[in-house]
């Protein structure tokens, strides 16, 4: 266990961009999200960024390659081609995108956005795996840091998440604020060369503060509203009596499809696939998508989910059975409550459990 | 730019050109795609599907109707409906287009199938999915038993591939061909009525494997009737089609229930259908 005191984190910072890109949360118009280290940026380590780090290993946008167009004219064929009756004009060549091939370090991940990396990791990385998503795991180094401060929205715990300690968590470090210090400690073996790397900032320190921190953060978490959530009747083979629940015709309504809780959320892995016609050829980028919105399954011959009310269901069906029917028994929400924080119309998947619950228990909804 | 030349994603396609058009009916043609420097762009089993793609335009999944058995080419048979498949039908030979596959899943031609007597019931260009196991199984006559090919269209115009039904299909083996078109029309002389009632007329024994592909109406009609025949759920196969765009279960399109119809899929039995929320 090693640590630095908190007014010179920026050295620490500067050592680890020094080697490696570095991304962190970043405070930029009021606004947290994680993003790229520079000299003088202003970070802030406590409070709950706006979207999920995720972004780091799937980003919201990525070229996946390139469609280069030749054009021949019909005059300069071959004459060979032309005995063969095949009319060339436009020749098309491919050009992948590089893979990300250079180590990275994302700072200041909470335990439960590191559990949301886990959920993505089933999807991308089964065969087969999305080999984007795959350099960008193998490259990443992940440095937890426990929550300081659990927001009234956080419920990480009823997913089996512990906020005090991200070395439960596939952090490869994980990080406590106690007091005036930055205490580290590596978890794995990348998570030990980045330590070396960095050891010139560190001090030697004693794990005691860390432990008293953990109960404290601990005593918040078990304080908030939604951790105490139950969810029994959810999880794998729950299909049929949960999806044809007549609960979800009077729960869904207020939601307006604008698909902000699958943007914000950690595990959300739904995307699109499109082209971007540049002047010489076509660009085909992988887009983050949503499944609440009315064309995410739309074909030219009509499509399977027609109404807000089925797109609704669709989206806590997978997160709560569709998804641990898959993944021996994992739920694909980790309780950041950021859904909960983002939703105009305050409708989340605290509100969906909790509806569940209550006309289980034989309450009205 | 990747200048690890041997790096490939999923995601990333070939490029195929397009070395034949067929024309099949008024909205359906038939192309045949092959790797630029000749021959097949990758092996594929019957019933998988690969994506087709005009750069610039959409991509799409199809399924490969070409049996793997042809060693020459693949085949798409693509009814023009929508954006992308508009923009394929104005394709010329010589043209090239990307693809990537095969993907899902595949009729289970070498187990289950195998020995069998097989009941084929198409509507349209449902026949596109089921030719390539018909072909299949024709090129593989000695591993199947009775083979009954019951297809219906709107109309004579709509049927595909009839060439090839009359002149192979119907002068195999231990091959019978029924075919029937919706309504009466002038130079028809075959059967007229819809493929569920017809198939009712004919009147099927169990003692074979149905699979079933056509309109989702169609599909409905004619598992009502096989099961007042006797067929078992157990008994019977089709494909079921959503909106795709990965091909590899990640991108959560085609997902329904546990499964993703582009990796689990395409093809099921219709007691693993039972088993999904009713949302195809």
């Amino acid at each position: 266990m090693y640590k630095i005191s908190l007014k010179d984190l920026d050295t620490l910072f500067r050592e680890i961009a020094g080697n490696n890109e570095l991304i962190l949360p970043v405070k930029k118009a009021g606004q947290i999200n994680f993003g790229a280290y520079e000299e003088g940026v202003e970070t802030d380590l406590i409070n709950k960024s706006v979207k999920s780090p995720k972004d780091a290993f799937f980003p919201q946008f990525e070229t996946l390659y390139n469609v280069k167009k030749t054009i021949t004219p019909a005059d300069e064929l071959a004459d060979g081609e032309e005995a063969a009756n095949t009319k060339i004009r436009t020749k098309l060549s491919i050009e992948m995108e590089g893979l990300k091939d250079k180590d990275f370090v994302i700072f200041g991940m909470r335990a439960c956005d590191v559990k949301g990396v886990e959920v993505l990791d089933n999807v991308f990385l089964s065969d087969p795996a999305d080999s984007f998503y795959k350099a960008r795991r193998d490259h990443g180094i992940i440095v937890a840091l426990a929550c300081k401060e659990p927001e009234e929205s956080c419920f990480c715990t009823v997913f089996g998440v512990d906020p005090a300690d991200p070395t439960k968590a596939k952090a490869d470090v994980a990080t406590w604020i106690v007091g005036e210090d930055l205490y580290w400690k590596a978890v794995t073996e990348k998570g030990e060369k980045l330590t070396e790397s960095v050891k010139s900032a560190l001090t030697d320190a004693d794990e005691a503060a860390v432990e008293s921190e953990k109960a404290n953060i601990t005593s918040i978490m078990d304080k908030l509203p939604n951790t105490k959530l139950s969810l029994e009747g959810w999880g794998a083979g729950k299909t049929d009596e949960k999806f044809n629940s007549e609960l979800w015709g009077k729960i869904y309504n207020p939601c307006l499809g604008c698909g902000t809780c699958t943007f914000v959320c950690p595990t959300c892995q739904c995307y699109d696939i499109k082209d971007y016609n540049t002047k010489d050829g076509i660009q085909r980028y992988r887009c983050w998508d949503s499944c609440m919105y009315s064309d995410f399954t739309l074909m030219a011959g009509g499509q399977n989910r027609t109404s807000q009310l089925q797109r609704f269901r669709q989206r806590f069906m997978h997160k709560l059975v569709y998804y641990p029917d898959r993944y021996d028994g994992m739920f694909s929400c980790v309780g950041c409550g950021r859904c909960v924080d983002k939703c105009p119309q305050s409708l989340n998947i605290v509100k969906v459990i909790k509806a569940f619950d209550k006309e289980e228990k034989g309450g009205a909804v | 730019m990747c200048d690890c030349g041997n790096s490939k994603d999923i995601l990333v396609p070939q490029v195929g050109i397009i070395t034949g058009i067929t024309q099949e009916t008024p909205d359906v043609k038939t192309f045949r795609v092959n790797a630029p420097d000749g021959g097949k762009l990758f092996e594929h089993m019957p019933g998988q599907c690969a994506m087709v793609c005009v750069p610039g335009v959409s991509e799409g999944m199809f399924s490969i109707t070409s049996s793997p058995t042809n060693k020459e080419f693949q085949e798409f048979s693509i009814k023009k409906c929508g954006i992308l498949t508009e923009q394929l039908h104005s394709l010329e030979v010589g043209d090239m287009v990307t693809v990537r596959g095969p993907y899902g899943n595949n009729f289970p031609v070498e187990t289950e199938f195998k020995g069998k007597n097989l009941l084929f019931i198409a509507g349209g260009i449902g026949l596109a999915p089921l030719r390539s196991v018909i072909n299949y199984c024709l090129d593989n006559r000695e591993n199947y038993g009775r083979i009954d090919i019951l297809y219906g269209s709107r109309s004579a115009d709509d049927l595909v591939k009839l060439q090839e039904i009359q002149d192979v299909w119907m002068k195999a083996p231990n091959v019978n061909v029924y075919l029937t078109i919706d309504r009466e029309q002038e130079g028809w002389d075959g059967h007229v009525g819809f493929v569920p009632t017809y198939l009712k007329e004919i009147g099927f024994k169990t003692d074979c494997i149905g699979i079933v592909c056509g309109p989702p109406i169609m599909i409905k009609f004619v598992l009502q009737g096989l099961k007042e025949m006797g067929f078992t759920d157990e008994q019977i196969y089709t494909t079921l089609e959503l909106r795709m765009k990965c091909g590899v279960g990640k991108c959560g399109r085609c997902n329904i229930g546990s499964k993703f119809v582009c990796k689990d899929g395409p093809v099921f039995r219709f007691d693993q259908i039972d088993e999904l929320p009713n949302e195809y």
